[in-house]
């Protein structure tokens, strides 16, 4: 699981890379919060486009990040879902709470 | 049910397995021809049920957990994972979509309504301090060569 993290104009993007499972969600966490907790960026886009694999995990990550983000003074946006992640989003409604594009 | 070919293995419960189960239930069905959405679906709802026995039947502790996976006649896979655990205490509960005893972890308490979701048939029985079985089984569509 490999995450690169870059900033614009207080915009940060989070590129990741690989599967998602539980194994995996506890690292990507860790690291996110992180660079949450340390930047506060105003708001941050995770691509999902170098996803190959998400399970339910996927949405405690997510919503986590959400509730921080929001906890931070910032706001959370899902990007490059493959249809497959965005069937696993769309069971917990995900869409609702979270910005997808 | 009539049984084309069947594979069995056990792992210990550690995080690490819930990819290697996934890894290892793709290659038995590559045999099936399976789409990539079909696989996805499969490859998911294992990696759920594999994830529930790592993170909820050996809590604290590290047990067995057997996947079977058989091809049926008619191009059905039946799936099955099975822990000698804490057992689920209610298992109705359980299966309510968002119920989750691990909020503190983001466990989303969506793993059975993901096993439901994307496979045809789910079944859950469990015993108190004995463990859970899940079957689950997928009927493949047939696609022309």
């Amino acid at each position: 699981m490999k995450v690169d993290i870059k900033t614009e104009n207080g915009r940060a993007i989070a590129r990741l890379k690989g599967e998602i499972d539980h194994h995996n969600a506890k690292g990507l966490r860790t690291e996110l919060d992180h660079y949450i907790v340390s930047v506060q960026p105003r708001e941050l886009a995770i691509d999902f486009g170098g996803i190959t694999f998400m399970d339910s995990s996927g949405i405690g990550l997510i919503m986590g990040r959400s509730k921080l983000m929001k906890e931070c003074g910032g706001s959370l946006e899902i990007m490059n879902t493959q249809p497959y992640i965005r069937r696993v989003l769309k069971l917990a409604g995900v869409e609702r709470i979270v910005k997808i594009t | 049910m009539e049984v084309i070919n069947t594979i069995r293995f056990t792992m210990p419960s550690l995080s690490v397995n819930e990819s290697a189960a996934r890894a290892v239930v793709s290659s038995f069905l590559i045999q099936a021809d399976p789409t990539v959405e079909e696989l996805s679906d499969i490859r998911t709802a294992v990696s759920e049920a594999v994830t529930n026995a790592v993170v909820h039947a050996y809590r604290g502790t590290t047990g067995n957990i057997e996947l079977t996976v058989k091809l049926l006649r008619g191009r059905e896979i039946y799936i099955k994972i099975r822990d000698k655990g804490c057992g689920i205490p209610d298992v109705e509960q359980a299966m309510t979509p968002l119920f989750t005893t691990a909020p503190e972890e983001e466990r989303s308490g969506l793993g059975f309504s993901v096993m439901q979701s994307f496979m045809d048939k789910l079944s859950v029985k469990s015993s108190k301090g004995k463990g859970t079985t899940v079957i689950m089984r997928k009927r493949l569509a047939v696609h022309g060569d």
